[in-house]
């Protein structure tokens, strides 16, 4: 869901960068830095759980900045970027209702069940709640996602790369293929998660100074919201001006779908049981670690939006008509035109390199989970079970090599569609939406039983797809535009996955209560008793404050553009 | 020691992989996890790539041509983008300095070493 954008990723020809040696120089520099981590977390891994999930030991900080960081990959920063300069100021609502509260929500409720049960990824939690078929049901789906997932981020890296620094695209995906290979086949998720943490600086150094002097060029936010009033008309600059249901606006959406099929549905279904993100949450030191682990990322989440919609509305004031067919650009644009017309060489160069690291994590955050789920989920519970623990790192290893191949085919795969990005967006609501009922339905419900799990996540997964495929492209219901389909889909897979685990529900046995310690809201596992690390109990580190706090500011930030 | 009291087998149900499976099998991996042990400090990369590439934008910025500050809307922005990226590198750098890596927690069974207050 995180990726919405419409117009075709191509970026116009015309866009090619100046940059210079200093540039390639900056560059050079990070992927040193990104292969010398791989190198150096070679030496922590010794163990499977070292290989998959950072021998659970790292501390919040950096599980917090990697959880962001998985989500901020490249596609996000150009798409809603490209969102702001096609529908304006409702960007807001992807990130202060569709991203806060559910993050809020994993971190308060969802984690204890995720961290104490000591889970190794969100399939595993299946297994436990349900049985061997929504297991390995959800595994399979997981793991093709994230395949297709990578090799949409490697595409989408390839086609900036040629725009950008004029090499041809196959060039780009062998590169940034091999790096990522490289440094997660070495460090594994430790070195996954390193590099995100340091995606994370880099890429806000290359977006302050673009929305700085972007903001400069148009005359501060007045200026900006002048200019696009005078263009765009009143609504464009504002976040709920024109959702009323029944009126016409450009997202085809109103206030219900925005709430309900973004707010709720389609976000809680990524940020809580997308396992690219969860992993980040699993692989912290303790319970208050994977707690506060989203609770942190919620903070620059709240903020970041500024830094992708503000330089898509400084596209959309400068260039008339921008992202339409006469104005020679696209969407997608509109960052990497600021990037042209303001940055000199140096800046530029981390501009460069901070879209780059993105894609590039972006990629990892899906390979790194791509093979924790295959390898743990599939290979080592129905393939070969039993071996020591050796075996399956080496074999974590190989299937990196063969994730990161397969991402290359898959981004070859991709570069046939003509619009990548809301192909992306569709994958979304298919894949995660199914799961979060499962999920949501499981945890709070203790007589959803066993079978119930499977059915729910089969019935949720086929309806999104036969709404999308049947009803919105056959035209038998008739939505506005692909997000408003995708709201739609997302509501449709909600709630027929809901209904069928009910009725399945009530013809099969419940599981029985004592093997549903830890995992049904209300009871309690093992994992949960340790008590607090030193220095945990200090006011600033209680999760319950930093997620209240969390959705107090994003309320907050809502207040400048409501009226 | 890494065997765990208390989670009995349930006999039978061999097939079943249960909750207490999984916690023994992950709770033994935990101690045997070398990540905590060996794991670098991701402050000092941090704080030196920013420290490198702040002195090389900053440097960049004062030699910066007046077509380069006039492209930027007449901010010198490599200056102060370079200095905000020294700033950020310092600020690592100065927390890893003040706040080590504390050693590993040695395997559980060890009192905590409180001695010395």
């Amino acid at each position: 869901m995180q990726t919405p954008t419409y117009g075709h990723t191509y970026l116009a020809a015309e866009l090619r960068l100046p940059t210079n040696w200093l540039d390639y120089t900056i560059l050079a520099i990070y992927f040193v830095v990104v292969l010398g981590i791989g190198f150096a977390a070679r030496r922590s891994v010794k163990t499977s759980l070292d290989f998959f999930l950072s021998g659970r030991s790292l501390p919040a900080w950096i599980t917090g900045l990697a959880f962001i960081s998985a989500n901020l990959a490249a596609t996000e920063i150009l798409g809603m970027a490209a969102n702001s300069a096609q529908y304006g100021a409702y960007t807001v609502h992807w990130y202060w209702i569709g991203a806060i509260p559910a993050m809020v929500f994993l971190g308060l409720v969802m984690m204890p069940f995720y961290y104490g049960s000591k889970v190794r990824s969100v399939p595993e939690f299946l297994l436990l709640r349900f049985d061997r078929a929504a297991h390995l049901l959800s595994s399979i789906l997981f793991a093709f996602a994230a395949i297709l997932i990578a090799g949409v981020n490697l595409y989408a890296l390839a086609i900036v790369v040629e725009a950008l620094l004029g090499w041809p695209q196959w060039v780009a995906i062998v590169v940034a293929g091999a790096f990522v290979l490289a440094y997660i086949t070495l460090g594994g998720l430790s070195s996954a998660i390193y590099n995100e943490v340091l995606q994370f600086f880099v890429i806000l150094a290359a977006l302050i100074p673009i929305t700085v002097l972007g903001l400069k060029k148009v005359g501060g936010w007045n200026g900006l919201t002048d200019k696009l009033t005078a263009t765009h008309g009143q609504n464009f600059t504002t976040a709920w001006g024109g959702t009323g249901i029944g009126s016409a606006n450009p997202l085809g959406a109103n206030w219900l779908t925005i709430v309900l099929g973004l707010g709720f549905v389609l976000s809680f279904g990524y940020w809580t049981t997308n396992f690219a993100e969860v992993q980040r949450a699993l692989s912290a030191k303790n319970l208050s670690a994977g707690q506060r682990t989203p609770l942190i990322a919620a903070y620059p989440k709240i903020f970041i939006v500024f830094l992708v919609m503000i330089p898509g509305l400084v596209a959309a004031a400068l260039i008339p008509n921008f992202g339409t067919a006469g104005s020679g650009y696209q969407y997608n644009d509109a960052i990497p035109y600021l990037m042209q017309e303001l940055l000199p060489n140096g800046v530029l160069g981390i501009a460069v390199t901070g879209l780059l690291a993105a894609f590039m994590a972006g990629m990892a955050a899906n390979v790194s989970s791509f093979n924790t789920v295959f390898t743990t989920d599939i290979w080592e519970k129905y393939v070969v079970p039993g071996r020591e623990d050796g075996y399956y790192v080496r074999f974590g290893r190989l299937i990196t090599v063969i994730g990161v191949c397969a991402s290359i085919g898959t981004a070859f795969l991709a570069s046939s569609f003509s619009n990548i990005m809301s192909y992306l967006q569709t994958l979304f609501s298919f894949f995660n939406v199914p799961m979060f009922v499962v999920f949501i339905v499981g945890m709070f419900w203790k007589r959803a039983s066993a079978k119930a799990g499977f059915w729910g996540l089969l019935a949720g997964t086929v309806t999104a797809m036969v709404n999308y495929f049947v009803f919105y492209k056959k035209g038998i219901i008739s939505l506005p535009s692909d997000q408003g389909a995708n709201f739609v889909s997302a509501i449709a897979g909600f709630v027929a996955g809901a209904i069928v685990m009910f009725a399945v529900s009530l013809f099969t046995r419940p599981k029985p209560a004592e093997e549903l310690q830890g995992l049904v809201y209300g009871t309690r596992s093992p994992g949960m008793a340790e008590p607090p690390a030193p220095g945990d109990d200090a006011w600033y580190r209680k999760p319950a404050l930093l997620g209240w706090g969390a959705v107090v500011l994003a309320a907050a930030c809502y207040i400048p553009f409501s009226f | 020691m890494s065997e765990q009291p208390g989670h009995a087998d349930h006999p039978g149900r061999h097939h079943h992989y249960t909750e207490s499976d999984l916690s023994r099998d992950v709770a033994d991996l935990e101690t045997k996890s070398a990540t905590a042990a060996r794991i670098f400090d991701l402050r000092r990369i941090i704080g030196g790539l920013f420290v490198v590439y702040g002195v090389i934008v900053t440097i960049v910025g004062i030699t910066d041509s007046q077509s380069a500050i006039d492209k930027a809307q007449g901010v010198n922005i490599n200056l102060w983008t370079g200095i905000g990226m020294l700033l950020l590198g310092i600020f690592f750098l100065a927390w890893l300095k003040l706040r080590p890596t504390p050693p590993p927690v040695p395997p559980e069974g060890l009192p905590e070493e409180k001695e010395s207050a």
